[in-house]
């Protein structure tokens, strides 16, 4: 896989149409890289031209300021705005939720104003528009699959359908959870918990959550942030279900379908 | 009597307005202990919020049953209340049924209205009454109601209840004297709910008719006046504050945390010293440790709670058994600042009394647990934030205590030294790119 970085377009002189914010989680993280890559190559399959930062991407600081770490945050909020302001980035495109509610509105007061989307928005669009072609009979038709809402994209940002609009062409059964949209139950990684031990308590966000999952009788948890991804995946396992369902990334179920 | 009744009427209603001034006035200023840092513009989108939120209730109606009855009781409030206007101006005139020469034979059908609605309320608040007290639903059965935010829930079903049975027999002892043509009772034709009482009334001799009728009439409008200046001691407060906390209640993207311009300039003076005025003055605190911290509009928030739980039932943190419960936030920050005022008010400007709203009130355990998910903002009928509460407290939590678990102070110096989370090399970053 070819992935350019902005450094090398602008020393070819030329510049993407997006750049692809890929976070700490799709760079770092085994099982988020795997998104990473299926995203990438929904991007090539499509052809539209898109770079990354590489070396220069850096934490957007979400978790730092959650945590009320706010110094942190401004610290990496000018880092990073510096070095996209610098390449003159216009358009943002990211497959973590949290980098995408911190760069679209938390950046622009500190000077950085981009357009910025949450990779499933794309992918709706990229639909709407015939660009993505499924091969035939798709790898998960008629498969029972539910979506687990990132707070970060539905509560936080308001993006309800577009994961569940990408997801209607796989030609799957949805099934909701019990709490969904706006009702939907938290993962428990956000506010930085994702970094520490979880507080006391009767059982784990994730357990609770993925309780809820199990009860639906989906084959796949359809994720949209990494880092739900990640607890979805764990609370699956503590259920010992890890056999009979599966948690994977919209970009994961459209790149595998993709003829 | 009845030269002096009007009299008497007038300085009750004098005195019940008078106190009830007194402690708004008091209660706005104290919410003005906190900061105003933030610009409420555009109007439009905000009288929409009030439409839509306080009047309108959208919100409520995520649970339609529960939705139902509290508009049962919020419409008989407000609709009753043109009923207590004929009733004030009764008081003050020493007249009796004021509007009945006005309205002619449609008197009775504008009383039925009222009489229907307070039996609706009647049956609502009993139904409450059994919610709260019998079926114990979850979050009304909380611990975080536990004392005296339980009792005053009580009190006020009950005291509505009281209210609209002393309307039922005013009207019903009313109707009875209208019937036996008693002098000052002019005929208004029946009323739904309280001519089933007539029956029972008419076998009691006209004195005491009169005398239940008139005390019946006195004990509601007491008991109405009283209630007002009760609203300032209760949750029930929310009656009023619902409206300016809708109207409040931000526009923007929940996720969107609010900015702190004190730190982003100290950042961009310490990146580009240049840009550094040369009389910078420090912040003096960071985040919130105490009410003074915080903004007015999360006090305003605070006294505009009415503890339904609605924000800890959805909790990540409450749900899975955890200490943070946002209900409970609220309340915390509201008992503060009542202890606040009252500091201010024994001693004419605040002193120190060794205690903060961080740690005294709200633990930093609660705090912890917070996974900033806005299920509570969500939840919130009337869109109250106690996320910004949690936020704040976590700002000095960190800023000024230092005070971080041990992962959180590795998790932030990888960010800062590798600019990740997690301590991997920044020279790794784009590796995935390059693996198969």
């Amino acid at each position: 896989m070819k992935v350019n970085t902005m450094a090398e377009m602008m020393a070819s002189g030329t510049m993407p149409e997006y750049l692809f914010w890929v976070g700490c989680a799709g760079s770092f993280d085994q099982r988020a890289q795997k998104i990473t890559k299926a995203f990438s190559l929904i991007l090539d399959k499509v052809g539209i031209s898109y770079a990354i930062l590489g070396k220069e991407e850096a934490c957007t600081g979400d978790p730092a300021r959650r945590a009320g770490n706010e110094f942190l945050f401004q610290m990496m909020a000018y880092q990073n705005i510096q070095v996209m302001n610098a390449y003159g980035v216009k358009k943002i495109i990211t497959t973590c939720p949290h980098c995408f509610n911190t760069i679209k509105n938390e950046y622009p007061e500190l000077g950085g104003n981009y357009e910025v989307i949450h990779h499933t928005m794309l992918l709706q669009s990229l639909i709407n528009e015939g660009k993505i072609v499924l091969k035939e009979g798709g790898a998960f038709k008629g498969k029972k699959i539910s979506y687990h809402d990132s707070c970060y994209l539905g509560r936080a940002n308001n993006i309800y359908e577009a994961p569940r609009k990408v997801l209607e062409i796989l030609d799957a059964e949805l099934i909701e959870m019990k709490r969904c949209r706006s009702n939907g139950l938290c993962c428990g990684a956000g506010g930085a918990q994702m970094f520490k031990e979880e507080e006391a308590g009767t059982t784990r966000i994730n357990i609770e959550r993925a309780e809820e999952a199990v009860a639906t009788g989906a084959q796949i948890i359809a994720s949209a942030c990494p880092f739900c991804n990640t607890m979805m995946t764990d609370g699956i396992k503590n259920k010992e279900k890890e056999n009979e369902m599966a948690v994977l990334d919209i970009a994961e179920l459209i790149a595998e379908s993709m003829a | 009597m009845e030269m002096i009744a009007p009299l008497i009427f007038l300085a009750l209603l004098a005195t019940a307005g008078f106190l009830f001034y007194k402690k708004a006035t008091l209660i706005k200023k104290t919410i003005l202990l906190g900061k105003s840092e933030i610009q409420y513009d555009e109007p439009g989108r905000r009288w929409k919020q009030v439409l839509l939120l306080a009047l309108g209730q959208k919100k409520m109606f995520k649970n339609p049953l529960v939705a139902f009855l509290h508009l049962i009781i919020y419409a008989g409030f407000i609709i009753i209340n043109v009923e207590v206007l004929e009733i004030m101006i009764d008081g003050m005139t020493g007249k009796h049924r004021v509007f009945l020469p006005f309205m002619g034979s449609c008197y009775s059908l504008f009383i039925n209205v009222f009489e229907i609605l307070a039996f609706g309320v009647t049956a609502v608040c009993v139904i409450f009454l059994v919610r709260r007290n019998i079926l114990y639903i979850k979050r009304l059965a909380s611990n975080d109601l536990a004392g005296w935010p339980k009792t005053d829930a009580n009190l006020i079903l009950v005291v509505e209840i009281v209210l609209m049975s002393l309307f039922f027999l005013m009207n019903g002892t009313d109707q009875a004297l209208q019937n036996v043509q008693a002098p000052h009772y002019a005929p208004t034709g029946s009323f739904i709910v309280s001519s089933m009482l007539v029956p029972n009334l008419s076998q009691l001799p006209l004195d005491t008719l009169v005398l239940i009728e008139r005390s019946a009439w006195w004990l509601h409008i007491i008991g109405i006046l009283a209630f007002l200046n009760y609203l300032p001691y209760s949750k029930h407060l929310h009656i009023i504050l619902a409206f300016p906390a809708a109207y409040y209640s931000a526009l923007e993207p929940a996720g969107k945390m609010k900015n702190m311009p004190s730190v982003q300039n100290e950042v961009l003076y310490a990146m580009d010293p240049s840009k550094a005025p040369t009389d910078a003055a420090l912040p003096t605190t960071f985040g919130a440790k105490d009410i003074f911290d915080l903004n007015w509009k999360n006090l305003m928030e605070a006294y505009s709670c009415t503890e339904c739980g609605r924000c800890s039932a959805a909790c990540p943190a409450t749900t899975t058994g955890k200490l943070l419960s946002p209900r409970k936030i609220m309340m915390a920050t509201r008992d503060r600042l009542e202890e606040v005022a009252q500091n201010i008010h024994q001693n004419n400007s605040f002193v120190d009394d060794q205690k903060t709203l961080l740690h005294n009130y709200i633990s930093v355990e609660e705090l912890r647990a917070c996974t900033t998910c806005n299920a509570c903002v969500e939840a919130c009928p009337v869109s109250l934030s106690p996320l910004d509460i949690i936020m704040e407290l976590r700002r000095s939590l960190i800023m000024e205590e230092s005070s971080a678990p041990a992962e959180w102070n590795n998790t932030f110096s990888n960010i800062e030294n590798n600019f990740a989370p997690w301590k991997f090399s920044p020279e790794d970053r784009e590796n995935w790119a390059k693996e198969n």
